[in-house]
C-alpha cells in the first residue's frame, strides 16, 4: 500500500469502536436501548430520552444523496492533488446521515436523492472509510 | 432612553497587498484605541473586554491600552456571530453594573497572516466540532467553511429552487456598495453578473466571488449604559435589543431535522420581541456575509421574507442603496473586507448617525445587524439612533 497522505480519523473513543466496525466492513451506528432512536455521530447519551444505553446496531447501509458539494479548490493542503472531488451527505434509511463521498458517480453527475449503497476503503492497515456506491436498476 | 449604547467606533484601514504591516494585537489595538478616543474616553476607564474568540486576551488588551482598572472580560465563542453576541453581554454588563465601559475590539491578518488554507491543517481544535471534524469531516475533504455551507445551499436550491444568478445579485450588491466605500478592498474593482458567473467553483454552488475576503483589518467598539452616554460628545446608538442562539447540534451539520433551522431562526424572533418591532420596520440590514447564501438564509430567518424566498428576495435591486431593505452599506466582508463582523457593527453606528454622505440610507433610525458563525451559531442585535 503507498504512503496515504489525506487526514484519518483519530481510533479514540467512540471512534475507534465506530472505525473499528468498518474494518470488519459493518456501517454500524448508536442505537438507544431506552427508546431505539438511531444516532449519528457517536454520542454519550441519548439526546431524546435521556438513556445511558445504547446498542452498535448494523444499518442496511442503504441510503440517498441528501445534499453535496464538488469542491474545486482544495481549501487544506493534503487534498490538493484531489480536486474536483465531491463531498456528499448520505441520508440512511435508518434517518441519521452520513457525511462520505460516492465513489462511483463522477462529481458532475451527482444528484440530490440518488440511491447509495455503503461500501468501504481500506486507506490504511489499520482503517478503512465508510463510502459510497451509487445503487442502478 | 435606557438602553445600553454604543458611543464609540474605530477601524483600521483595510488591505490585502501588501499586508497591514502590523501584529494581529496592534492592528486591534490601533482599531480599540480610537474606538475610545472618539468616545471622549480615557483607557483608564475601560473596565470591561469582550475579545473576539482565540484573537486575543482581556490581559494583553488592558496591559498596552492602560485598562488599570479591568473588572469584566469575557470572550463569546460563537465565530462571525461573536461580536453581535458580544454586544448583547456588554449591553447587560453595563446595565447590571459588571462595568462601565466595555470594549469590544476584532482584527487579524487574515491576508498577510495564516489564510485560511493553513489553518485547520495546522489545529483541528480550531475548527467547530473539533473531534467530530478531525472524525467524520476531514478524512472525506470536508475541511473549510465554504464546503460546510455549500451543503446547505445545495439544499436549498433543491428544495426551494434557488438559482446561482440569485447568490450573484448579493455578491453584486456588496460590490456596488464597496465603490462608495474608499476604505473597501473592492473599492474600483466593480463586478458583473457574467463576471460572477465566470469565476470559478470553488464548493459548487459557491464560486470564487460567493467567498468573502481574506484581508488584514481591524474594528472596534465601545458600549456604555445610556446614562454615561449622555456625557460623551459622540451621538449614541442604542441597543434596543440583541439575542443569540445555537443550532442543534450546534457542534454537526449534517444531522439536524431542519438543516436551515440556525441559531438565528432562535435569535431574531427574540430580539424582535424584546423590542416590541417587526422586520418590516427596518431601515437597513448588516447581515453577515462569510458568503451569498448565507446572507440569503438570514434574510429568511430573520423574517425579512418567508423560508424558500430569499432568492427572489434578493433580486431587483431589493437588498441595493435605494432598495426596500439595503444590505451591507460597506460592502460587507464579500467586498469591504473580513473584519470578523465587527465592521458590520461599525457601519451600523455610521448609518444610525447619519454621517455616511452618498452611502448614507435616508432617514435611517432603525438597523438590524447579524452575525453568523461556526456551523450556524447566530446573533442579532436591532440598533437605533
Amino acid at each position: 500500500m503507498t504512503e496515504y497522505s489525506l487526514p484519518l480519523p483519530v481510533l479514540e473513543g467512540h471512534s475507534a469502536d465506530f472505525y473499528g466496525f468498518c474494518k470488519e466492513g459493518e456501517l454500524r451506528f448508536q442505537r438507544c436501548d431506552g427508546c431505539g432512536a438511531w444516532r449519528h455521530v457517536p454520542r454519550e447519551l441519548c439526546a431524546e430520552c435521556g438513556s445511558w444505553e445504547w446498542t452498535w446496531t448494523l444499518s442496511s447501509g442503504k441510503g440517498e444523496v441528501f445534499t453535496y458539494t464538488v469542491v474545486g479548490r482544495a481549501l487544506h493542503p493534503a487534498f490538493d492533488d484531489s480536486v474536483p472531488y465531491a463531498v456528499s451527505v448520505v441520508e440512511m434509511e435508518e434517518g441519521v446521515r452520513v457525511l462520505s463521498r460516492v465513489a462511483d458517480v463522477e462529481p458532475g453527475e451527482l444528484e440530490i436523492g440518488m440511491p447509495v449503497q455503503v461500501d468501504f476503503e481500506a486507506v490504511t492497515d489499520e482503517i478503512s472509510l465508510p463510502i459510497f456506491r451509487r445503487v442502478t436498476g | 432612553m435606557k438602553e445600553a449604547c454604543i458611543v464609540g467606533i474605530g477601524q483600521t484601514d483595510y488591505c490585502r497587498k501588501p499586508g497591514s504591516g502590523m501584529s494581529q494585537l496592534a492592528l486591534q489595538l490601533q482599531a480599540a484605541s480610537r474606538a475610545i478616543g472618539e468616545a471622549g474616553l480615557k483607557p483608564g476607564e475601560i473596565d470591561g473586554i469582550m475579545p473576539f474568540p482565540n484573537l486575543g486576551r482581556a490581559e494583553e488588551f488592558a496591559a498596552n491600552l492602560g485598562c488599570e482598572n479591568l473588572r469584566y472580560a469575557a470572550t463569546i465563542h460563537m465565530g462571525g456571530a461573536a461580536p453581535v453576541a458580544s454586544l448583547q453581554a456588554a449591553a447587560a454588563a453595563v446595565n447590571s453594573g459588571m462595568a462601565n465601559y466595555v470594549l469590544l475590539p476584532a482584527g487579524w491578518n487574515g491576508y498577510s497572516g495564516a489564510r485560511v488554507r493553513q489553518t485547520v491543517s495546522q489545529d483541528v481544535s480550531s475548527i467547530p466540532g473539533g473531534e467530530i471534524a478531525r472524525d467524520y469531516y476531514l478524512p472525506f475533504g470536508f475541511t473549510a467553511p465554504p464546503q460546510w455551507y455549500s451543503v446547505l445551499a445545495r439544499r436549498h436550491m433543491h428544495e426551494f429552487g434557488t438559482r446561482s444568478e440569485q447568490l450573484g445579485a448579493i455578491a453584486l450588491a456588496m460590490r456596488k456598495h464597496a465603490q462608495l466605500n474608499s476604505n473597501a478592498v473592492m473599492h474600483g474593482k466593480p463586478m458583473t453578473m457574467d463576471g460572477y458567473l465566470a469565476s470559478p467553483m470553488l464548493a459548487d454552488p459557491y464560486r470564487f466571488f460567493d467567498c468573502c475576503l481574506e484581508t488584514d483589518g481591524g474594528a472596534a467598539v465601545v458600549v456604555t449604559s445610556a446614562e454615561r452616554a449622555r456625557d460623551l460628545e459622540t451621538r449614541p446608538v442604542r441597543i434596543l435589543a440583541a439575542a443569540s442562539g445555537q443550532p442543534y447540534p450546534a457542534d454537526e451539520i449534517t444531522n439536524r431535522r431542519d438543516i436551515f433551522r440556525t441559531g438565528l431562526t432562535i435569535a431574531a424572533p427574540e430580539a424582535f420581541g424584546k423590542a416590541g418591532l417587526k422586520p418590516s420596520d427596518v431601515d437597513f440590514a448588516m447581515i453577515y456575509d462569510c458568503f451569498t447564501f448565507e446572507v440569503l438564509q438570514q434574510l429568511e430567518e430573520v423574517g425579512f421574507c418567508e423560508r424558500g424566498e430569499g432568492g427572489s428576495f434578493v433580486e431587483g435591486g431589493r437588498i441595493e442603496l435605494g432598495g426596500e431593505l439595503p444590505v451591507n452599506t460597506h460592502g460587507g466582508l464579500l467586498s469591504e473586507a473580513h473584519v470578523l463582523g465587527m465592521s458590520h457593527i461599525v457601519e451600523a453606528v455610521r448609518q444610525l448617525r447619519g454621517e455616511l454622505g452618498e452611502r448614507q440610507v435616508k432617514d435611517a433610525e432603525l438597523g438590524v445587524v447579524t452575525g453568523w458563525g461556526d456551523f450556524g451559531d447566530g446573533s442579532i442585535a436591532l440598533l437605533a439612533r
